[in-house]
């Protein structure tokens, strides 16, 4: 792995690590649980600190999505293939990209959903995100990386 | 009490004729909002308010149905810190919002060419044009209508109390011991359900005016679509030579007050505290969020924009 393969992997999953806390931060839970009371993590029941912090990190995670696939396509393609839990993991941040996505359109003035599909995709993204990180746990696990030499 | 109950009879006889006489414009204003799906709006002329506290009432009696009954005792809830609301024994509180009182009347003495005055001031909830508590309600339990009205659907709200958090005033309430953290893990989820005023949003369905604005014998209230309401409150701000609250707080509302008085002056009289909605200046609380989200777009750029910088490197690299 290169140092710049291995950048982007910290960058990703600190991006990760983030937008978990940050989403799960929209949950009045932190303070609940005693979590916002750790010094240093006052922030994590600051709902619009929260909220402003989810969207910076959704905004790096979009960014390290286009760039690693455009790589892939343009470069790492040629010596490298997509694994199948490659696939599972793209697919699932896809569908976080879109679900996060309409749910910011959501959030501006007007919004054309209905409040039944409001609670829809309230739901839908949390247990994406959920699925992506018990799935990259599994991977992590049993060692199975994004892509193998064929 | 006594006092109030007789002047509120004496009201309601010498006013209704009244009051039924200017609700007909206001009403089809608000029937033809609905019908061209625009939001609706409320104008609140503080200079007419007597705080005879009749909305108030009509409120209590028109939304009785939706007022939460609570089991008693209340399940144990974990850790300890999680404080038990309970309005229930104390349904008659009107001098401040609860779960079974969504409009109270505030009062501000004043000086208005030089003479002292009491102002008395309807609160309730805002109706934000986009509204924090609809938006960034985890659940969705919080929804905007398509003619603005916010309201809390009591089947899914679980009572985290985040609306009332996000809200500049600060207005949902919270009573414990209701709704849907009953049947799911009420030690460690939940705490009830979160009340507010939902601008009788089913009268309005109904093709009837909001109760408050029924009621009042002084015709604080008008209701039409917002565009035309705010060019209402704007030409009685100029006739009185008034001010205006509303338009543009939290990017703007859908409840707009005309007062005699600045709302700086008016804010300092009605004094501070934890449960005294304010009138002081809001910014557009969603406005952070959404500028970022505007900034969003360019994510996909950047990233697609570094891989081709690097393919371009590589292909440099290669020709040497």
């Amino acid at each position: 792995m290169t140092s710049g393969q291995r950048l982007i992997q910290y960058t990703y999953r600190l991006t990760l690590l983030f937008l978990t806390l940050t989403g799960f931060g929209q949950m009045p839970i932190f303070k609940r649980y005693y979590i916002a009371d750790i010094p240093g993590l006052a922030w994590l029941a600051q709902f619009y600190v929260t909220h402003a912090l989810h969207y910076f990190f959704a905004a790096l995670l979009i960014a390290l999505v286009f760039y690693s696939g455009f790589d892939y396509l343009f470069e790492r393609k040629k010596q490298h293939q997509i694994s199948v839990p490659g696939i599972i993991k793209s697919i699932f941040l896809g569908l976080l990209i879109v679900s996060g996505g309409l749910m910011v359109m959501k959030n501006f003035t007007g919004t054309p959903f209905s409040p039944m599909m409001i609670s829809m995709l309230d739901l839908t993204h949390m247990m994406l995100c959920m699925g992506l990180l018990f799935y990259s746990l599994y991977t992590a696990m049993v060692d199975k990386r994004w892509v193998y030499i064929p | 009490m006594k006092q109030q109950i007789s002047r509120r009879a004496f009201l309601k006889g010498s006013v209704t004729a009244a009051c039924s006489a200017v609700a007909g414009p206001s009403l089809a204003r608000a029937a033809k909002a609905l019908e061209e799906k625009v939001p609706l709006a409320t104008l609140l002329d503080i200079s007419k308010c007597i705080g005879c506290e009749e909305c108030v009432y009509a409120c209590q009696e028109s939304n009785a149905d939706k007022y939460p009954n609570p089991e008693k005792p209340f399940p144990k809830m974990y850790p300890d810190r999680v404080p038990v609301m309970d309005w229930s024994d104390k349904r008659d509180v009107t001098d401040r919002l609860t779960p079974y009182n969504w409009l109270y009347i505030q009062s501000a003495t004043v000086e208005i060419d030089g003479v002292e005055q009491e102002l008395s001031i309807p609160r309730r909830c805002m109706h934000c044009t986009n509204p924090p508590c609809v938006k960034l309600c985890p659940w969705g339990a919080s929804k905007q209508l398509n003619n603005g009205i916010s309201r809390i659907d009591s089947d899914i709200c679980m009572g985290g109390s985040k609306c009332k958090a996000v809200c500049p005033w600060h207005i949902p309430q919270r009573q414990t011991g209701v709704g849907l953290y009953l049947d799911i893990l009420p030690a460690f989820a939940g705490n009830g359900v979160m009340y507010k005023c939902d601008r009788c949003y089913d009268r309005i369905a109904k093709g009837e005016m909001p109760a408050c604005i029924d009621a009042c014998p002084e015709n604080v209230q008008t209701i039409g679509p917002r565009e035309e309401i705010i060019q209402q409150a704007h030409d009685l701000a100029r006739e009185m030579n008034g001010y205006i609250y509303g338009e543009m707080e939290n990017g703007g509302t859908n409840t707009i007050y005309v007062s005699p008085v600045p709302f700086e002056t008016l804010n300092k009289a009605i004094g501070t505290g934890k449960n005294t909605p304010h009138l002081s200046s809001v910014e557009d609380k969603m406005a952070t969020g959404n500028n970022l989200a505007r900034a969003m777009l360019l994510a996909p750029l950047a990233g697609t924009a570094a891989a081709v910088a690097k393919l371009y490197q590589l292909s440099k690299k290669e020709e040497k």
